[in-house]
């Protein structure tokens, strides 16, 4: 069964077609891998799923249900978080705060009762607090919790961001370029790390990466684009050997020896 | 109950200096000149906690905040001057209907206007504090009483330093806690990065219509304090260089933090008429070249506001 379903996305910039009928399933718990050359479109795929753009063609589908058209904000109440490639933290606010506030759509009491500090407001305020010190601590940043953001390392501010978008529930995770940056150390822990909190919240998840021993190392599936299409699907050893992929990645091979 | 103690606590210092300086004001013990300045400087104060909601906890940039101020200042003192008499009860129903005036305009315009980002919204709300100018200016057209442009007169002069004092303390109290709640979460994760916060689940654009109401409810209030302190308003008090002044001391005080506004609140006024007194009165003009040097100075030397991020330990999250 497939928890999201994308067919026939087109999204045009002018004249620059970005997504040219793009067709994409992520099975339950699935874990599936995006690459392609910069430009081919896929960070626009994730901006269209997540409702940052309206797709011109095409529907997106969460659990059989229509989201394309829906706001960002009801896509992510309707269960798809997302992380993004130049990191988008709250970058005055304390870790701490960057992930409550991403508990916000699941508060329990009213603005009103915040302001006359009722009983409903303490325990809701208790409960948000154990639930993101619980997850910062999975993320090992429970001694930064007080912390600002921008203070943050970048490893860190890394992954404060997967933490942040853990916080709203998902049961779908985009990460977008989710190793940039790191070191081979550091990819070999976030694969173990994404592994781990996959089966934890029994997620599905897409990411977007160019490093490649990430992708092959623990993607179930691999889709691959270029120009803003879909130019094979596979797993990562079909993938590895599919000529069209490596044209996309190195170029023809040149038959006359030119 | 202990919601009770809390706002219990938090209300004494200002409850005790509401009456001290009523009994100090009464006794003639301090000059009425001051006082008046003393209760212009809270008012001051609320109206720029408003906009602190607005521009330094929500990031929405507005140039109108003056025009909000007028509306919630008409509306208690068409209320008051119409049917409310001497009635103390009254005067406080007619500044919440003043603020609440206040904010059913910011709803209208924020529908509108809000789906601009930063110097757009600025343009936008400049635009609207000038049309409201111009309503205050003509509104004896439709309103004898209003006074339009000749300035509106016979309102009854009810604000003293109690209600200034214990506006001010509840105004810092309401937007204390709301700040430091879930709901100040959303609003501040929208003024540092809207797309993220959409993504979190926010719905932006709610909650950025919910700040710039709440902020403008705080102007309204604040407004109707004003009207009953001279007892005269005219539309010249409520025009686009009056938005800049609480923004200036928004910024002044620091984006986004309300020790800073309450400070540059009470320095601003007091400074403004310190000096018309302290000058010469040939030489009174010069308060326009000492006090914009000493902005330039300021925001060189702290431009992150006074306080930057430190609150006064009352204004500090007081949940956990």
């Amino acid at each position: 069964m497939n928890i999201l379903e994308a067919s026939g996305l087109a999204k045009n910039f002018g004249g620059i077609k970005a997504l040219n009928g793009v067709d994409l399933q992520v099975g339950v718990g699935e874990l599936v891998g995006m690459i392609g050359p910069n430009g081919s479109g896929k960070t626009t795929v994730f901006n269209v799923i997540t409702g940052i753009y309206r797709p011109d063609r095409g529907t997106v589908t969460l659990g059989g249900k229509r989201i394309s058209g829906l706001p960002q904000h009801s896509i992510s109440r309707l269960g798809i978080a997302r992380t993004f490639q130049n990191i988008r933290l709250f970058r005055n606010l304390s870790a701490m705060d960057n992930v409550r506030a991403a508990c916000h759509p699941n508060v329990r009491y009213g603005p009103i009762s915040a302001v006359c500090r009722s009983e409903g407001f303490h325990a809701g305020e208790r409960e948000i607090r154990e639930k993101a010190m619980d997850l910062l601590s999975l993320f090992s940043l429970q001694d930064r919790r007080d912390d600002l953001a921008r203070n943050l390392p970048y490893g860190d501010q890394r992954r404060l961001e997967i933490a942040r978008a853990l916080a709203s529930e998902p049961d779908l995770l985009l990460l977008d370029e989710p190793a940039a940056g790191m070191n081979a150390t550091e990819v070999g822990k976030l694969m173990e790390f994404i592994l781990e909190i996959r089966t934890r919240y029994k997620l599905a998840v897409l990411l977007i990466e160019h490093q490649m021993r990430l992708v092959m190392g623990i993607c179930e599936r691999i889709v691959v684009m270029d120009f803003g299409e879909v130019i094979a699907r596979g797993t990562p050893r079909e993938i590895r050997n599919d000529p069209r992929v490596i044209e996309a990645y190195l170029g023809k091979d040149s038959k006359d020896g030119k | 109950m202990k919601a009770l103690l809390g706002l219990a606590r938090f209300m004494a210092p200002f409850a005790a200096a509401a009456a001290a300086g009523t009994v100090l004001s009464s006794a003639g013990a301090v000059n009425m000149y001051w006082v008046q300045i003393f209760q212009l400087a809270c008012i001051t104060a609320v109206s720029a906690l408003g906009l602190n909601v607005i521009y330094g906890f929500t990031g929405l940039f507005s140039l109108g905040h003056a025009a909000f101020y007028g509306i919630g200042a008409y509306g208690a003192a068409l209320l008051m001057k119409t049917c409310g008499g001497e009635s103390q009860a009254f005067f406080l129903a007619s500044l919440l209907a003043g603020g609440a005036g206040a904010a059913l305009v910011a709803w209208l315009v924020g529908l509108s206007t809000l789906r601009l980002t930063s110097d757009y919204l600025g343009i936008a709300t400049l635009g609207f504090g000038i049309i409201m100018k111009v309503v205050f200016d003509n509104a004896d057209a439709f309103l004898p009483q209003l006074g339009g442009a000749r300035g509106m007169t016979g309102i009854p002069k009810m604000t003293g330093v109690a209600w200034a004092v214990l506006f001010l303390g509840a105004s810092l109290l309401a937007a204390r806690n709301l700040v430091h709640s879930s709901y100040g979460r959303a609003l501040v994760a929208i003024r540092e990065d809207e797309v993220a916060a959409g993504a979190a689940g926010i719905d932006t654009f709610r909650y950025k219509l919910a700040g710039f109401v709440v902020g403008c409810f705080f102007a309204g209030v604040a407004g109707g304090l004003y009207a009953h302190l001279y007892a005269f308003l005219h539309p010249s008090n409520f025009d686009f260089f009056k938005s800049v002044d609480v923004l200036m001391i928004v910024v002044l005080g620091g984006l986004g933090n309300m020790s800073g506004t309450l400070v540059a609140s009470f320095g601003w006024i007091f400074l403004l008429e310190g000096l018309r007194v302290a000058l010469p009165p040939d030489y009174i003009e010069l308060r326009w070249v000492l006090i914009p040097v000493l902005l330039v100075v300021t925001m060189l030397r702290r431009p992150q506001g006074l306080f930057g991020i430190r609150e006064f330990r009352f204004l500090r999250d007081a949940s956990e």
